[in-house]
């Protein structure tokens, strides 16, 4: 009897322990590392340096940030509801590791004589599992905006609230083309029918919807209404300084690493290379991670280049373009592989 | 029942044409890449900041910073006669001279007198050069140094020793067509 999905394990148990801390660490190791990039990278955009003083090359800016935040006293606002307050920024950051844990960074591998797989888990219910976490990250956003009690917050909450119901339906309708297509649920199985021809070639409209909904998931640029620094002050995170603050960036940043690693995986043949390139497979994560950061440059150029949507815009973009566009591309992808 | 008339005072407001869904599509694609391509184009040409206190912004010869008192270069004299008229002109107030006279034993300027306090309290100062357009003798200029910034008031009062001092040369002089 399979409780919930079946879950292919082959390696013994701590070598799923050592996998997750090594997913983990490497994730987290690379984040501090993205928002110095994403500044950088954003000065550059603007024609300016970005920040160049902490450090090499301004790279020791995270490390600074961090104890500074790390050292602030905790504070929060007397209308705000306490445990609320706390937890909302844990969820947040919890969703979006769970996320990663689907992420594959490579085949499965023999490391000293066992069998491992370069990915946290591969379940047979690949895309569910992210869009189920995905919507519980939803209540960290809303959580924090409401346990907040501050009218910013809330609006930014409220729109959260919205704007993520409306776009994951088109997110996850696009990627069901995909879906068809490969024939699996699975994360890997999908990447392994990918050995032919990329899937952002047949997909290709299934791939823009995808995009353009996981720039308004992800709440960034141009859709970062939830946010929206100069009407909303911060938005959900207004209130929340040091530590929460920092966990809710991080979580930004993670949600930005797990989308992109999934639009990899899905469109863009994960760990494979084109050309018929078939390097070892210690390469297969570092091909990977080189993706990811493609597509978050992609994110940030992006973020550079666009400015924020209205609310009107936001919602008849989502319900009016995005979600017939999904559909009928899910539409053509069923015909075509059913005939 | 007639119907609402606005009268002649309300005037059609002038719209674009509402975007088909080629045009539409057209703006929303074409624009955006138009738009990458701008911001790409940032990064090649690469960044205008200057990074301040490493690389300074050059000064035109022109240019109103900090005064300079001078000496005739042959005598090894100060050119200041102590005449106050600088004093005189100054807007701000912010130049005090107390004149004494020469002795054959002791001679600093040229003149009958010399200036045996000059003192420029910069914190006042306005660089407006009327000091230096009142001068007789040209012995007080405006120079190129324009980082004067300090810890206390009392540093800023720069005296006669701290002005007849060669500056240390700080700023860069914008060349000829820059």
């Amino acid at each position: 009897m399979t409780p919930f999905a079946l879950v292919t394990y082959f390696e013994p148990w701590w070598i799923q322990i050592i996998k997750a801390l090594v997913i983990f660490g490497v994730a987290f190791a690379i984040l501090p590392i993205l928002t110095v990039y994403e500044r950088k990278l954003l000065g550059r955009f603007q024609g300016r340096y970005g920040p160049n003083r902490v450090g090499p090359f301004g790279l020791m800016q995270p490390l600074a940030e961090i104890v500074k935040f790390a050292t602030k006293e905790p504070s929060r606002p007397t209308t705000s509801v306490g445990y609320l307050f706390r937890i909302a920024p844990a969820i947040a950051i919890l969703t979006a590791v769970a996320g990663l844990a689907l992420v594959p960074f490579g085949d499965v591998q023999t490391i000293f004589g066992y069998r491992v797989g370069l990915y946290g888990i591969d379940v047979s219910v690949g895309p569910l599992y992210v869009f189920a976490f995905a919507g519980i990250s939803f209540y960290g956003i809303m959580l924090g905006g409401w346990s907040s009690g501050s009218k910013y917050s809330f609006l930014g909450a409220m729109r959260a609230a919205a704007q993520l119901i409306s776009y994951e339906v088109s997110q996850a309708l696009s990627l069901v083309g995909v879906i068809i297509t490969a024939g699996t649920l699975s994360l890997t199985g999908i990447v392994h029918a990918q050995r032919g021809m990329w899937f952002f070639i047949p997909q290709f409209a299934g791939f823009l919807v995808f995009m353009l909904a996981s720039f308004a998931e992800t709440n960034r640029a141009p859709f970062d209404l939830v946010e929206a620094d100069a009407e909303l002050v911060g938005g959900y995170f207004t209130e929340y300084g040091g530590t929460g603050f920092v966990a809710y960036l991080f979580a930004e940043y993670m949600n930005m690493m797990v989308v992109s690693g999934i639009a990899v995986t899905m469109f863009f043949g994960g760990w494979l290379l084109p050309f018929g390139i078939h390097p070892p497979g210690w390469v297969d994560p570092i091909v990977v991670i080189v993706k990811i950061l493609l597509f978050i440059t992609f994110f940030i150029w992006i973020r550079a280049t666009l400015p924020r949507l209205r609310y009107d815009q936001l919602m008849s973009l989502g319900w009016k373009i995005l979600l017939p566009l999904a559909t009928l591309n899910l539409l053509v992808t069923a015909i075509l592989v059913a005939s | 029942m007639t119907p609402y008339d606005p009268g002649a005072d309300v005037i059609e407001v002038q719209r674009a044409p509402i975007p088909g869904p080629v045009r539409g599509t057209y703006r929303a694609f074409g624009e955006t890449l138009r738009g990458l391509k701008t911001t790409f184009a940032r990064i090649v040409e690469g960044p205008s900041t200057l990074q301040y206190p490493e690389e300074k912004t050059p000064v035109y010869p022109r240019f109103r910073g900090r005064h300079k008192l001078h000496r005739f270069e042959d005598t090894g004299l100060e050119k200041c006669v102590g005449c106050s008229l600088c004093a005189a002109a100054c807007p701000a107030d912010c130049i005090r001279v107390v004149a004494a006279e020469n002795t054959p034993e002791n001679r600093v300027s040229a003149g009958e007198r010399y200036a045996a306090v000059y003192e420029i309290n910069l914190s006042r100062c306005i660089f407006c050069g009327y000091c230096e357009v009142a001068c007789p003798f040209d012995a007080i200029t405006m120079g190129h140094d324009y980082e004067m910034s300090d810890y206390t008031r009392s540093d800023l009062i720069f005296t006669k020793e701290m002005l007849l001092a060669e500056p240390i040369e700080r700023t860069p002089l914008r060349t000829e067509g820059e």
